[in-house]
């Protein structure tokens, strides 16, 4: 389904909406930017988006997630299915730059027709990263990719915002790691839908499914989805198909529960929240102009406590 | 504040050729990391159409490419032309490598190589070139 796009953003929109990648690269830019561009190219583009299945990939840094989504490319593209990829590394707190090394292991998917890779830097805040990602999303789902996968490195509170961005997550655990009770973030184990046991060519690897299988017992009594765990060799594509059948079944669960428009609901619940929140300071910021920096400093000299001077912030009219 | 609205500049650093090993564009990477750039860093043995299609999708500012194959003559011009098709003229394309005097001028006048580095150049010119060459294009 093709769709025709109101509005008019340089004809971005309906650029990308035909397919071209140069377009999708620069729309991307502008809603990563998150100014006033990028929503409207966000607004014009919602309605040709929810078609694609979006699969979150997180873990702690170096367990394979490159090299994995690298091998779930490879799995769908022999299926004929349209790939889109977000990667996100960390920016540095210093300079605010960043090395993103991501595409090195999806190298042999760069000249694919097929196939979007995007690196993404965290940049400054948590609220900003998941709008940026949540809109990247929706981007990639409008110009018709079939599945969009989204590394990020299990960092706490990053890896479970963008969860919610994500149908389907995949935790990648390895072993050595996942052994050892205390290992496995307690945060991973609430958002994973499907883990991967990766670097399975380890001796540990047997051990490191079975303690995953005793945790997820003693936590998940009551759950309508058991999480499956799938061991793979990313390297060698081993175990890759199975990987790729559990976030298969995942989607189908999801469907045929109604828990598809469960999450969705709670998507558009999140999202309309962060939206207007971020909208209402702007506005209210604003308004009321120095009076802000000014609160500010009555709290941090004690004069006055935050709750009084928010709801004079609040309680000020419009001048 | 919250979320910050300003322009990032993103690089892409890339290793053409089959040969050795990538220490130098590394290095490169992280020095321009540590001056406030997004460094796309894609790893070795690059094709001319992997890296000039990488540029598409990261929407890069930039291409640096660190070269050692003596390969030069052929890659650049490859890459422009590439370029060209896609319509990356915006896109600062630029290199390291053992490279003569008189190559680097058939590169820069015949194919818009705007900065060639020869070994030993100093982090801090590198990054002031490709600072120069953003403020240039409006972008800093
Ligand atoms: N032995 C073995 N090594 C693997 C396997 N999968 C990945 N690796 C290696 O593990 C290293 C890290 O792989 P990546 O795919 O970059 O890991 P990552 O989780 O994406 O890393 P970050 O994005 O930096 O957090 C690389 O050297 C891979 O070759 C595997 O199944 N077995
Ligand atoms: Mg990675």
């Amino acid at each position: 389904m093709r769709w025709a796009v109101v509005g008019n953003s340089d004809n971005l929109a309906q650029r990308l909406l035909n397919g071209d990648k140069r377009a999708l690269a620069r729309a991307l830019s502008k809603v990563e930017r998150g100014a006033m561009e990028g929503q409207q190219l966000v607004a014009e583009l919602f309605p040709a988006s929810g078609n694609a299945h979006i699969i979150g990939v997180t873990g702690s840094p170096g367990t394979g997630k490159s090299t994995l989504v690298n091998a779930l490319i490879r799995h769908w593209r022999s299926q004929g299915k349209r790939v889109g990829v977000v990667a996100v590394d960390p920016s540095s707190p210093y300079s605010g730059g960043a090395v993103l090394g991501d595409r090195i292991r999806m190298s042999e998917h760069t000249n694919d027709a097929g196939v979007f890779i995007r690196s993404m830097a965290s940049r400054g805040t948590l609220g900003g990263l998941s709008r940026a990602t949540g809109d990247a999303v929706t981007l990639l789902d409008a110009a018709g990719y079939d599945l969009i996968l989204v590394e990020t490195v299990g960092a706490g509170q990053s890896e479970v915002e963008i969860a919610k961005e994500a149908q389907t997550t995949v935790v990648v655990e390895v072993p050595g790691l996942g052994d050892d009770v205390q290992a496995i973030k307690a945060g991973l184990m609430e958002i994973a839908d499907v883990f991967a046991v990766n670097k399975a060519d380890h001796p540990r690897a047997q051990q490191t499914a079975l303690g995953l299988r005793m945790m997820l017992d003693i936590a998940n009594h009551a759950y309508l989805w058991k999480p499956p765990i799938v061991k793979t060799i990313a390297t060698r594509g081993e175990g890759v198909d199975k990987l790729a059948e559990a976030i298969e079944q995942h989607r189908q669960f999801l469907a045929e529960s109604g828990q598809l428009a469960q999450r969705q609901r709670k998507r558009a619940s999140d999202e309309l929240f962060r939206v207007l929140r971020r909208e209402l300071f702007r506005q209210l910021r604003e308004r009321v102009g120095d009076d802000y920096e000014a609160a500010v400093a009555r709290i941090a000299a004690r004069e006055q406590d935050p709750y009084s001077a928010a709801r004079e912030l609040l309680e000020r009219p419009e001048s | 504040m919250s979320e910050q609205d300003f322009n990032h500049i993103r690089i892409i650093v890339a290793k053409p050729g089959l040969d050795g090993h990538d220490r130098g564009a590394k290095v490169v990477a992280r020095a321009l990391r540590d001056a406030g750039f997004e460094v796309i860093y894609t790893g070795l043995r690059q094709t001319p159409e992997m890296i000039v299609n990488t540029a598409l999708q990261e929407d890069a500012d930039a291409i640096g490419l660190s070269l050692l194959s003596g390969a030069h003559m052929t890659i650049f011009p490859r890459i422009r032309s590439l370029m060209d098709e896609q319509g990356l003229d915006d896109v600062l394309l630029f290199g390291g490598g053992i490279i003569s005097q008189e190559d680097a001028d058939t590169l820069h006048d015949d194919y818009s190589v705007n900065g060639i580095f020869g070994p030993g150049t100093s982090l801090d010119t590198i990054i002031q070139f490709v600072k120069d060459e953003m403020g240039r294009r409006g972008k800093l």
